[in-house]
């Protein structure tokens, strides 16, 4: 054994009790990046799990605005041996005084193919489809308590009336359809036949699930499928990704948390390093004994870092227990909380993550406290910690520099979302490092304002100042630990309240009440003219719609050049002879408005650029099977964020006039005009589908609440670590408080003054911290909203206020939990104690 | 006869200790005139600091009564004390007992903003001036040497002008010339403030320097000083 791991086994024989602090920030900070991999894992596992069930089938051949033709039909026959042909599509459910949106799937009698559906009362689906008088159908509860149906009422979609028969309770493929506006209608698709909703150029999506041979190799198949129809817009999923968009947003909302996660252990690592600071203090007789006995520097440093070592690993074990036991131990609560799978088990792989992360990060905060151990000299070290801190050695300062890129290198590639790591990387080290500079300015402010008249006859307000300011002030450590944890917290609320303005305020300022869909050609005269005799309708805009998906781009598979959303699914486009009003050209020109030749498309300017499109280029679209190669021949600024009208693609009118399609309508109306506008609408056109934007703005909020939420409970375990760093400061303090207040006692001070002094000081660091976060929040809210989401940012003060409130809290609750002791000791035995 | 400006009559202090209560003072009757200089002598463990700290009332009787310029401070509570002190008292201490985030200067200023004086910093300045720290009042006390510290305790004890100063071996942590500096501030403070001093030490020089020795022995004043007192 080496002399350094013995000398390090005795010191660490007096037991962990200085430890606790350095233990629990660690351990926090790993279990909470532990747990939320865990729980992103297990989810990952779920969905892969139940991928056929969640697909509905073992693989999907999915079409936009058509049924699959005789080829497609004939193909999927030869590789299956069960189909389900499933049509999906918006819609109005219309009783007699309401209407409602819906998301209607229409299937066969094969439906489900894997999985069942869960109804109430608890009949086979068959059973509550069928047709009697009416034919039957299943609706959301959510849609039945909206319309107030009761089971056996009738309603109609369309111009068909079908009968309610039960509520859908669960539907065992509901997480694949990913985010929906309206609530689910199940009916059987023949039933529709004379509904007038699946007519050519109505928006509507087929799926053709299929069960296929044990064993089958999806990769095969589905490279033979693509290669087959993929040119006719046949789009392929299997159980392998069953959900991608959920697959996706977990793993990204599991990495966003992880790093949030992060912040909180740097937050601990605050802790951590004040803990070894104060430890390190501590030993300086040992040190300085040891070195007067002939031990050298080198010695000396392996001696702490191997204890420090042995710690950090007991901490990040600690962690690892609490961040894998705590969600196994609600694994059933969890698992029926999510609306998708989890199979909560312990795995390895995010537990080897968190430990990754604990042990580099617990490396990285010590490395400067336990390097200062072998630079400073033992008389010196006698002296105390009040001289100007040496600088550790060049080689140590080279490791430090290493750890931190391990770390953000690790985070980069562990997290699969490295732009986003390295700009929370960025985001952490820029706060430690404005919260630092802001320590160091309170500390010179204080000590400059102690000494101005502003502070003389009072007392505790100078007290408190000359604590701040002078040496081994706690300060430092205070606003790094809490500032961190509210920086984070502060730049939750600053995104989550602009986020919510801009959705709640200003989107239907500037958006419409209505966007109508499905309106035939032979309708869109006739509808427009009835809207617009409306007094309340403020605006109307239409245009004709299709959908198609771009396939290639200059004669290349479009996919493989780009995973840009544009070319990712299929997109909404129209046509035009003229510009449409307000209409911008960034460049090129729109073409003739009575031109025929070959087929041009004016794109959307910011999307060009980020594919890195150019006039000239040729697009392929194919639209319901149908290829169309045009040329682009103009840039125009579209504006997606009013909700108006949007069309990335617009072409000239006799490239696609001759497809079938229908049209879109816009209504601007203030909130009273709507409800009558939606009667009257869908009364006279029941194929008409209404999608009232205030709804829709509901739905994305509270999926946008979810994620502030969990953010939230994140943020919310980065400052239960900054707190514990507050406490383990208030605690390390407490010593020098019991002498302050005896030497204050003995010059006539009350313990009324020597109350008020502490608690000042506990406010003014807790103040300065949320300030400092409230600076660094809004930086990062004012980053976020602008070059992320796209939006405007205003500084949000309710949520700042609340910040700086909860500072001041946290530490004066740290601080005077600790304030007892020194005001209740006697100066007498104090001092003797000292001397 | 002069004012009594410390009476104590049958002072006993009992403290908890590991082996049941220890008695520090047994019973301590001692009265101390407007003007004099006391010296506390006695072996280690005789109660000679712990009598210093009840005159002070850092201490707590716990029998018997101290009197201090005609306030008992047996019947004060601990703020009561606190506010009694300013101006009254000052006390100097073996180790110094500066506050270690607060500058000399600020340190001496303290007590008399404890006590609301509008011209603290002036006065302050101009007593570590008259201590000879003039040029360091901004220093902190971990710049500053024992020598330095101690000084800057001596003008913080005086500053406030007070009626009594006691001193709890302000040389023991000195050298022989640092010390004997110490010293001479000391009487010289006392002699142009006019205080009346009590102080403990161990040194026979400084003890001879008293116009009285009263000697403890086992928390009790040893006969020969009763004696001496009584002359």
């Amino acid at each position: 054994m080496s002399l350094a791991f013995t000398i390090a086994r005795r010191e660490l024989r007096g037991g962990l009790r200085g430890f606790r602090i350095f233990l629990a920030c660690l351990a926090l900070g790993v279990a909470a990046i532990a747990a939320v991999g865990t729980l992103r894992s297990a989810i990952q596992s779920g969905l892969q799990d139940q991928g056929a069930i969640l697909l509905g089938g073992d693989a999907q051949m999915e079409f936009t605005y058509r049924f699959a033709d005789d080829a497609e039909r004939a193909y999927m026959a030869t590789i299956a041996t069960g189909i389900s042909e499933v049509v999906d599509f918006r819609s109005m459910v219309v009783i007699p005084d309401d209407a409602a949106l819906t998301q209607i799937k229409a299937v066969d009698a094969n439906y489900p193919l894997t999985g069942i559906v869960t109804l109430e009362p608890a009949i086979p689906l068959a059973q509550a489809l069928a047709s009697t008088d009416l034919p039957g159908a299943v609706m959301d509860p959510v849609l039945i308590d909206r319309l107030s149906l009761t089971i056996g009422d009738t309603f109609t979609l369309g111009t068909q009336t079908f009968r309610l028969t039960a509520a859908l309770l669960r539907e065992p493929d509901s997480a694949a359809a990913g985010f929906t506006l309206g609530p689910r209608t199940i009916v059987r698709t023949d039933a529709l036949q004379g509904s007038g909703l699946i007519a050519p150029g109505s928006l509507y999506e087929t799926q053709y699930r299929l069960l296929l041979n044990p064993g089958a190799d999806l990769e095969t198949i589905e490279a033979a499928a693509k290669a087959a129809f993929r040119d006719k817009g046949m789009r392929w999923s299997d159980s392998r990704r069953a959900a991608p968009g959920i697959e996706r947003f977990v793993t990204n909302i599991g990495s966003f948390l992880v790093l949030v996660g992060l912040a909180g252990l740097a937050v601990g690592g605050v802790g951590v390093s004040s803990a070894v600071r104060a430890y390190l203090e501590g030993k300086i007789p040992t040190i300085a004994t040891l070195k007067t006995l002939g031990a050298e520097g080198g010695l000396i440093f392996r001696v702490y870092l191997t204890q420090i070592a042995i710690l950090a690993v007991l901490g990040t074990l600690i962690g690892l227990i609490l961040g894998a036991g705590v969600p196994l131990l609600l694994a059933p609560i969890i698992e029926a909380q999510l609306p998708f799978p989890a199979n909560i088990t312990i795995a390895a792989k995010p537990l080897a993550e968190a430990a990754f992360y604990g042990l580099t990060t617990a490396l990285l905060f010590t490395l400067w406290p336990l390097a200062r151990t072998e630079s400073v000299r033992a008389a010196a070290l006698y002296r105390g910690g009040d001289g100007p801190s040496p600088r550790p050695k060049p080689i140590y300062l080279a490791a430090l520099a290493a750890l931190t890129i391990l770390l953000i290198g690790g985070a980069t590639i562990l997290s699969g979302i490295p732009t986003l790591a390295l700009s929370a990387a960025g985001g952490v080290l820029a706060a430690l490092l404005i919260l630092a500079l802001a320590a160091r300015a309170l500390r010179k402010l204080a000590r400059k304002t102690a000494r101005t008249t502003l502070t003389q006859g009072r007392v505790p307000l100078r007290l408190a100042l000359a604590s701040i300011g002078g040496p081994r002030s706690e300060a430092t450590s205070v606003i790094l630990s809490l500032g961190l944890g509210l920086s984070v917290l502060a730049a939750v609320g600053q995104i989550d309240s602009n986020l919510r303005r801009s959705i709640a305020t200003d989107l239907p300022d500037r958006a419409p009440a209505f966007f109508f869909i499905d309106i035939q050609p032979d309708q869109i005269d006739p509808f427009l003219a009835r809207v617009q005799e409306n007094p309340e309708v403020t605006k109307i805009e239409s245009a004709p719609m299709l959908r198609g998906v771009v396939t290639q781009i200059n004669g290349r598979t479009a996919t493989e050049l780009t995973d840009h959303w544009v070319v990712r699914g299929d997109r909404g486009l129209t046509y035009a002879a003229t510009p449409p009003e307000g209409t911008k050209i960034t460049a090129g020109t729109w073409w003739a408005a009575d031109y025929t030749g070959d087929p041009q498309i004016s794109f959307a300017a910011e999307e060009a650029v980020e594919i890195g499109l150019k006039l000239g280029d040729k697009l392929t679209v194919n639209i319901l099977g149908r290829d169309i190669t045009a040329t682009i021949t103009s840039f125009r600024e579209v504006d997606f964020s009013s909700a108006g009208m949007g069309f990335v693609i617009a072409m000239n009118p006799s490239a696609l006039q001759g497809a079938p399609h229908t049209n879109i309508a816009t209504v601007y109306a203030p909130p009273s005009a709507e409800a009558a506008l939606l009667k009257d609408v869908t009364k006279t056109w029941p194929n008409i589908t209404a999608i009232r934007i205030r709804e829709a703005v509901d739905r994305v909020t509270e999926a946008l609440s979810a994620v502030a939420t969990a953010t939230a409970w994140a943020a919310a375990a980065t400052l239960l670590t900054g707190f514990v760093v507050l406490i383990g400061a208030a605690a390390a303090g407490t010593r020098a408080r019991i002498y302050e207040a005896a030497i204050l006692k003995t010059l006539g001070a009350t313990r009324a003054r020597i109350l008020a002094s502490f608690a000042l000081r506990s406010a003014l660091m807790g103040a300065a911290a949320g300030m400092v976060a409230i600076m660094a929040g809004s930086l990062a809210g004012w980053a976020t909203m602008i070059w992320v989401m796209d939006a405007s940012y205003r500084f949000e003060p309710a949520s700042a206020v609340a910040i700086i409130a909860g500072g001041i809290l946290a530490t004066l609750i740290a601080g005077l939990a600790f304030a007892w002791a020194p005001l209740a000791t006697r100066p007498a035995q104090t001092l003797r104690a000292q001397d | 006869m002069p004012d009594a400006i410390l009476s104590l009559t049958d002072a006993r202090l009992t403290l908890p200790g590991n082996a049941g209560p220890v008695d520090i003072l047994r019973g301590i009757t001692l009265r101390v005139d407007k003007g004099e200089t006391v010296g506390l002598v006695g072996p280690s463990g005789s109660g000679k600091s712990s009598l210093l700290m009840l005159m002070g009332g850092l201490e707590r009787a716990t029998g018997g009564t101290v009197m201090a310029l005609g306030h008992d401070l047996t019947a004060m509570n601990e703020d009561a004390l606190a506010r009694f002190r300013r101006g009254n008292m000052g006390v100097v201490f073996q180790s110094f007992h500066l506050i270690p985030t607060m500058t000399a200067l600020e340190n001496v200023a303290i007590p008399l903003e404890l006590a609301g004086v509008r011209d603290a910093f002036p006065r302050a300045k101009a007593e570590l001036a008259a201590v000879g720290l003039g040029p360091r009042i901004d220093h902190y006390p971990s710049q500053l040497s024992g020598g330095e510290q101690q000084r800057v305790a001596l003008a913080r004890a005086a500053v406030p002008r007070p009626a009594i100063l006691l001193a709890d071996e302000p040389t023991g942590n000195l050298d022989g010339a640092n010390g004997q500096a110490i010293m001479d501030l000391l009487f010289g403070l006392r002699d142009r403030h006019g205080a009346t001093l009590v102080l403990v030490t161990h040194s026979p020089e400084l003890a001879a320097r008293c116009s009285r020795v009263v000697r403890l022995a086992d928390g009790l004043i040893a006969p020969d000083a009763v004696k001496a007192a009584a002359e």
